[in-house]
């Protein structure tokens, strides 16, 4: 334990995975840039062609990527929003339907267009099931088109429309050029931004731990509302550029061909990255250039792409690139909990109201799991609930934090009670859980993991993460910290910089208790801790669920364990058949007949 | 107008039901929605046009043959698109792979047959105006398929099966039944089912490439309002839009019947995601 009790001040911090906050992680983003800035010393306007047009598709695909590589929804028809950006700057400009104004106004109007509908395109995603999202957003790419077709008045129908004329110094090739591949830093800084923000990563807790996002406070229509505002605004603006590279747009520029090449960008860059789809954009866009034979047959060439890489690379281009994911982890570690951080991370909290559960009884179809159950959490109290299997157990824990709705019995917090059947408001009540399966998001490193269950705590809107303003900064700095005392006060700050796929099932245990932690909770419910423990580090995990409660914060202990539920839990519920059997001090409890005949079995 | 309206309505309907019972018989035995579902429909066209009018063959041996073909095609979206992402259902792989699966199919058509839409012959010479084979002819296709699934599943022991591992895969498998022929039997049939849709309604639809991604659309629309996996639903699903979009076709034009039945679609599928006869989903936690 010496080594370990001075650890904070020595241990080398572990070099975080995939952090676009660190120069180094900076730095493929800076060579790329210094590159495309040379571009024109070639002198050939052909290239000038290619790279705005990979810089255009890349404004979009920076937008797209939150929410098909962070977000996980499978919004497929996105060149509708190019579509709709394009005829709503070249309209505006042209002065047809209202009088003419400048490019640079009419790009922001496309924007304010194509955000509303990135909102009202992406609405479906909040209530249907991903393939009914990625029909919608294919029938939605259609129906544009159709439109721009049909409204002849506005679009010139199939004659189409003359595209943006950019005033000087961007008529000519290589001032487009500088002009889009501006638009491209600003499109890569923003999405980098948020990617990197809390808003990121609980973008990825949704795609990938849906269920433990939910018991984080974080609020999926909400958050998935703004990634599509944004995503839908540079779609837009990306459109209105690309009618200015054109000059001269019909429906018939707008192949789903495109819509294919933004979304397959994504997924060769690999999800949840930055680097990884500009270099996919990068990649499709000269692709067809290189190989000009190729061209006729590039939709054929990107369907076998995208089939190659969902079977054969799942993780992308950034998979490839992420070196830290082979490096080596600590031999001989093992998980030791820290105590002294608990108090630097949970300070002393005011005790908290009692928390009461009155007649709760909850059926499925004809099965009664809770028949008319009372249950009363204290603050500072460990309380154990045991009972055999079915006896309502977990049941109960998914009562209390809103994952089930039951049909009778009241919850209360003090005397303000508790609506029923909302998982997601529970964070904000101060109540934090683990899951028997832990709910973790592999791809993310140890400490981002850790960092999700303080996502409630953050201050900075989406719009200042966006620009990385003071708040943002003070916000990740103040979760950083707070993340790695909670992985020092269970013992494994060691880990932090590892992806968390590559741990153990018992540190995964402990990794869900430090993200829970994480909310400063008033009650802290966990479900089956000890399960897959070894007897050493089930005595540990009794310490520090012992100390957590001293520190004011009451504990809904769900165990198979006796022994651990015996020795630390100031209050023991026996259920049996979703009633309760027993309840009282563990010594009384233990002594209790029927417990003994129908439980503890001696 | 309201013969033609209701003519061509069914007809175009009863395609859309095919296709949807396409999407069911894939997703009965997988959980898998499929991309191809649509693209079996237009090879249905492609096959029955290449075979009939190119190669003369008579209608007794390019019917089977189509059918063969595209069943096979389903076989083969088994094997390279369904079987490698079964393992992780919950992420979805499915949709990509299925979709990158489809537009390999409509690309290849596209090289080999033409972007052009090519004629479908007449294949039974039977009836005019709105009682001519073009408009009839789905429909009794339609009638044929699920008259011939309801006893398939109901009185045969390869129905109940098929009805078993659609019910609890697991279950079905500690029970000894043969589930992945039965996976690639049902995919075998969907790939037959799609080409009958697309055989069947040849005449209205022509032999077009581009078919695929409207059928995958117009299809997919009876499933989600009846719910997954319900073939009776999708019937009834199937000609309730035909009807609607052929009654928007001739009152307020083709391209504003497009936009009806999206708005259509997408505010019914808010309002009852599972459909109008659907189930509720299951727990998560």
């Amino acid at each position: 334990m010496a080594s370990a009790d001075n650890g904070a001040a020595t241990m080398p911090a572990a070099p975080a995975v995939r952090r676009p906050a660190l120069p180094a992680a900076l730095l493929p983003f800076i060579v790329l840039l210094a590159l495309a800035a040379a571009l024109p010393l070639t002198g050939n306007e052909y290239w000038a062609l290619i790279a705005t047009r990979a810089a255009i598709y890349w404004v979009l695909v920076a937008g797209l990527n939150l929410i098909v590589g962070f977000a996980g929804q499978l919004a497929i028809g996105y060149v509708a929003l190019l579509t709709l950006g394009a005829y709503t700057t070249s309209v505006l400009v042209a002065g047809t339907v209202l009088p003419e104004i400048s490019p640079f106004l009419a790009l922001g109007c496309a924007a304010v267009v194509g955000a509303v509908a990135g909102l009202v395109v992406g609405l479906p995603a909040l209530r249907l099931r991903t393939f009914y999202f990625a029909m919608a957003t294919l029938g939605f790419a259609t129906i544009v088109t159709q439109v721009a077709l049909a409204w002849q008045d506005v679009t010139g129908g199939g004659i189409g429309i003359a595209g943006p004329y950019f005033p000087a110094p961007f008529d000519t090739a290589w001032g487009f050029y500088y002009l889009c591949l501006g638009f491209a830093v600003v499109a890569t800084i923003l999405a980098g931004n948020l990617g990197r923000s809390r808003f990121g990563r609980a973008l990825i807790a949704i795609r990938d731990a849906e269920v433990a996002a939910e018991a984080a406070g974080i609020f999926k229509p909400a958050l998935l509302a703004c990634v599509f505002l944004f995503a839908g605004a540079m779609g837009a603006v990306a459109g209105g550029l690309f009618a200015g590279l054109q000059t001269y747009i019909t429906p018939e520029a707008f192949t789903f061909e495109l819509s294919l090449l933004f979304f397959i960008a994504v997924l060769i860059g690999g999800r949840g990255s930055i680097f990884g789809p500009l270099l996919g954009t990068l990649l499709l866009t000269l692709l067809p250039e290189i190989a000009a034979p190729l061209a006729a047959w590039s939709t054929l060439l990107y369907a076998v792409m995208l089939l190659g890489i969902v079977l054969a690379i799942p993780g992308g281009i950034a998979a490839l690139l992420d070196l830290g994911r082979r490096k080596r982890l600590p031999a001989d570690r093992a998980i030791l909990p820290r105590p002294a951080a608990l108090g630097a991370l949970l300070g002393q909290r005011p005790p908290a109201p009692p928390m009461q559960l009155k007649d709760i009884t909850l059926q499925f179809g004809g099965l009664r799991a809770i028949d008319g159950l009372d249950l009363m959490l204290r603050p500072g109290e460990v309380h154990g609930l045991i009972g055999p299997n079915g006896s309502g157990k977990t049941t109960t824990l998914n009562v209390i934090s809103g994952y089930y709705r039951p049909q009778q019995g009241s919850l209360s917090l003090g005397d303000d009670p508790m609506p029923v059947g909302r998982p997601e408001n529970r964070a904000a009540h101060g109540i934090a859980r683990t899951f028997q399966t832990p709910r973790i998001i592999g791809e993310a490193t140890v400490l981002q993991n850790v960092m999700i269950g303080g996502t409630l705590s953050g201050r900075a809107s989406f719009a200042e993460a966006m620009l990385w303003l003071p708040r943002q900064s003070a916000d990740e700095a103040r979760l950083e910290a707070d993340a790695r005392l909670a992985l020092q006060a269970v013992g494994l700050e060691a880990l932090a910089g590892f992806r968390a796929d590559r741990l153990q099932h018992s540190e995964l245990r402990f990794v869900e208790i430090a993200r829970a932690l994480m909310l400063r909770p008033a009650y802290l419910l966990l479900d089956e801790p000890a399960a897959g423990l070894s007897s050493e580090e089930i005595r540990r995990l009794g310490q520090l669920i012992r100390e957590i409660s001293t520190h004011g914060t009451g504990v809904l202990l769900v165990e198979h364990h006796a022994d651990l539920i015996f020795e630390i839990c100031g209050h023991v519920t026996v259920l049996n058949l979703g009633r309760v059997l027993a309840e009282g001090k563990p010594a009384e409890v233990r002594a209790h007949k029927e417990v003994i005949s129908a439980y503890l079995g001696a | 107008m309201l013969a033609s309206i209701l003519a061509t309505g069914l007809a175009m309907g009863a395609v859309y039901a095919l296709i949807g019972i396409t999407y069911n018989t894939m997703f009965a035995t997988s959980r898998v929605m499929s991309f191809t579902a649509g693209q079996l429909g237009m090879l249905g066209g492609v096959f029955g046009s290449l075979l009939m009018l190119q190669w003369g063959l008579p209608l007794i041996v390019a019917l089977p043959l189509t059918l063969a073909a595209c069943a096979l095609v389903g076989v083969v979206t088994e094997f390279v698109a369904v079987r490698p992402v079964l393992k992780s259902l919950d992420q979805h792989l499915y949709v990509l792979t299925t979709l990158a699966v489809a537009l390999i199919i409509q690309q290849i058509t596209a090289i080999e047959w033409g972007t052009e839409p090519a004629p479908f012959p007449r294949l039974l010479e039977v009836g005019e105006g709105v009682w001519h084979e073009k408009y009839w002819l789905p429909v009794a296709a339609c009638a044929v398929t699920i008259g011939g699934l309801e006893y398939l599943y109901r009185r045969t022991l390869l129905g109940h099966a098929f009805i078993a591992v659609a019910e609890d895969n697991f279950a079905a498998r500690a029970l000894g039944l043969p589930e992945r022929n039965l996976r690639i039997g049902s995919y075998a049939l969907a790939g037959a089912i799609g080409a009958l849709a697309g055989f069947s309604g040849g005449q209205l639809l022509l032999a077009f490439f581009a078919n695929g991604p409207l059928l995958n659309f117009y299809g997919f629309i009876p499933v989600a309002l009846g719910g997954l996996g319900n073939n009776r639903g999708a019937v009834i699903g199937g000609l309730a839009l035909g009807l609607f979009q052929q009654a928007a076709n001739f009152t307020v034009g083709g391209i504003f019947s497009s936009v009806a039945v999206f708005v259509l679609f997408i505010v019914v599928l808010l309002a009852a995601p599972q459909g109008l006869f659907g189930a509720a989903a299951s727990r998560r936690v």
